[in-house]
């Protein structure tokens, strides 16, 4: 197995290892997430229909307003949401929300990733580093 | 991060563990985007209700509470999903209403002012130019920051709560000056004659700009925007653009010239918006046959001088047997209203005037299935943005036409 990194321009939170859903959409909890689920809901979406739980959302930038801000908390403590977010552009509700409910963030992720990766595939996601890592290239 | 005394001290636990986590989390959100030190903040408005926050939002309130936090600034919050006076019309659920009441004790546990509108500017705290505040609802940042020249970044829920127990907020993005400089020109050819329109601006702007660090100017050729267009043109621009700050050419404070609004920025795009881009939007989901039985006034909600335009419109007729119509406003503009005589019009046209709320909070993906509504016609393009995701068809039409579609059950 060959290991495919990279790097990215800001991070906050721990590492960790989980399948990435890659969506080639910016991304709003309130528009697209059934939040009580933990699903993609918006109609014509991509990834509708697509659990989040325990997902690494590996995604282009985000629309839309403060939802994110709780949203990413209410979906942790109901065990459906995702567990770490990378992202091409970021605004700071996603950061805020992502720092409140404990789950690791970054932006400016070398947009080489959204050729590379593929949906499912496993990824080590290191903000300290600044570092996306596609651990499994199966 | 670069610390005072008074912040140091925050985080030695001088003001309580709340006081010393918010700022903690604050730092952490501050060393993300670069910010070099803190800047006070003078007024705070959050954003938090049951519907977006469910129980883990009230776990997570209950803490601050529990931790002995209190706001030592001026915080307000916005909209709430609940109508109570008005719940049991609308269907809303038992579970939603008791978790509403949840989260309005604890937020008052925390000092924060249940004001329940997302026109503070309008009704509540009208910051000068330059000051800093931290704002939550993106509409609300957006006037800010274009309109009356004040300084926040979007401030979600958790981060504007830490900003009211600290007093501050990490100096970066749109509290300091390069964030705010025009990136993109936009010539707007188009005649602007309703809040619909500028709406429809946001939009098509929205979507071409789109990007939180992107600052359109707008070189508005035909159009003499009242506040409350400029209202929806921020409401509207957040919501399609994730944008939080606009400048109009010789009407906005930063930008007496195109020079000092772009300040030598490296412009992203330079575009013109046609009377068929305008058209464009307007056209979006209209359907082949005219029946609509919901029409909508929210997304922001209203001000009095909204109101009072409905009513004139309506000239005394009442809406069609069929249909629904949905007014919010705030406690403040309803009051306001009352005096009036607005409010006992809009009452008598047949309208349910909700306070407190805005409809695409309230929980509408139930209320489609309460009432089998699917068409919602409306001259609020945030609205229109927001509302797809809850399964409904939206019409963005101007105020005069939802009127009439009201008042007839067919789509004008």
């Amino acid at each position: 197995m060959t290991e495919k990194s990279f790097l990215c321009q800001q991070g906050l939170g721990e590492a960790i290892e989980a399948p990435a859903l890659v969506s080639t959409y910016t991304f709003s909890p309130r528009y697209d997430l059934d939040r009580l689920g933990g699903t993609f809901s918006r109609a014509g979406h991509p990834l509708q229909g697509e659990p989040i739980a325990g997902k690494i959302l590996v995604c282009p930038g985000v629309q839309g307003g403060i939802a994110g801000g709780w949203a990413f908390l209410m979906m942790r403590g109901r065990g459906v949401g995702f567990a770490g977010l990378v992202f091409g552009e970021v605004n700071p509700v996603m950061v805020q929300g992502a720092a409140a409910a404990g789950i690791p963030i970054v932006s400016g992720v070398d947009q080489e990733i959204f050729t590379a990766l593929k949906n499912h595939q496993t990824i080590r996601l290191d903000p300290k580093a600044r570092k996306v890592t596609i651990v499994d290239r199966s | 991060m670069r610390l005072s005394d008074v912040e140091q001290a925050i985080r030695d636990g001088a003001r309580g563990e709340a006081a010393r986590r918010s700022l903690e989390q604050q730092i952490a959100v501050g060393d993300f985007f670069g910010a070099e030190h803190f800047v006070e903040v003078s007024n705070v408005h959050m954003m938090g209700d049951y519907e977006v926050m469910g129980d883990a939002g009230c776990e997570y309130l209950r803490s601050l509470v529990d931790l002995g936090a209190r706001v030592c600034v001026q915080t307000t919050r916005n909209a709430q999903c609940i109508e109570y006076d008005c719940a049991a019309r609308l269907r809303q659920s038992s579970d939603l209403i008791a978790g509403e009441m949840k989260v309005r004790r604890l937020l008052g546990e925390l000092g924060i002012s249940l004001v329940d509108t997302c026109i503070n500017y309008q009704s509540i705290y009208t910051p000068r130019f330059k000051e800093h505040v931290a704002w939550g609802d993106t509409g609300t940042v957006a006037y800010a920051n274009s309109v009356l020249g004040a300084r926040t970044n979007y401030e979600s829920g958790p981060a504007a709560i830490a900003a009211g127990i600290t007093g501050r907020t990490p100096a970066y993005g749109f509290h300091l000056d390069p964030c705010r400089r025009a990136n993109a020109r936009c010539i707007i050819e188009a005649d602007l004659r309703d809040i619909a329109d500028w709406g429809a601006v946001g939009a098509v702007v929205g979507e071409r700009v789109r990007g939180y660090w992107n600052v359109p100017l707008l070189e508005v050729r035909r159009g003499n925007p009242s506040p409350n267009d400029l209202k929806h043109l921020a409401a509207s621009l957040a919501s399609y653009g994730s944008l939080a700050m606009y400048h109009i050419l010789g009407l906005t404070p930063e930008a007496p010239t195109f020079a000092t609004a772009n300040g030598g920025r490296e412009l992203i795009a330079e575009f013109t918006v046609s009377q068929a881009d305008i058209d464009r939007v307007f056209a979006q989901g209209t359907p082949a046959d005219g029946n609509v039985n919901l029409v909508v006034f929210t997304a922001p909600q209203l001000s009095l001088v909204e109101m009072e335009r409905i009513v004139q419109l309506a000239a005394g007729r009442k809406i069609h047997s069929g249909s629904t119509l949905l007014v919010t406003t705030n406690a403040m503009n309803k009051v306001a209203a009352q005096q009036t005589g607005a409010l006992a019009a809009l009452e008598a046209m047949g309208a349910m005037v909700l306070q407190g709320t805005c409809w695409y909070i309230m929980d509408p993906l139930e209320m489609r299935k309460q009432f089998g509504w699917k068409r919602v016609v409306t001259n609020s393009a945030k609205l229109v943005n927001i509302i797809k995701a809850h399964g409904y068809e939206p019409v963005l039409r101007r105020t005069e036409d939802c009127v009439e579609t009201a008042i007839t059950g067919k789509l004008s």
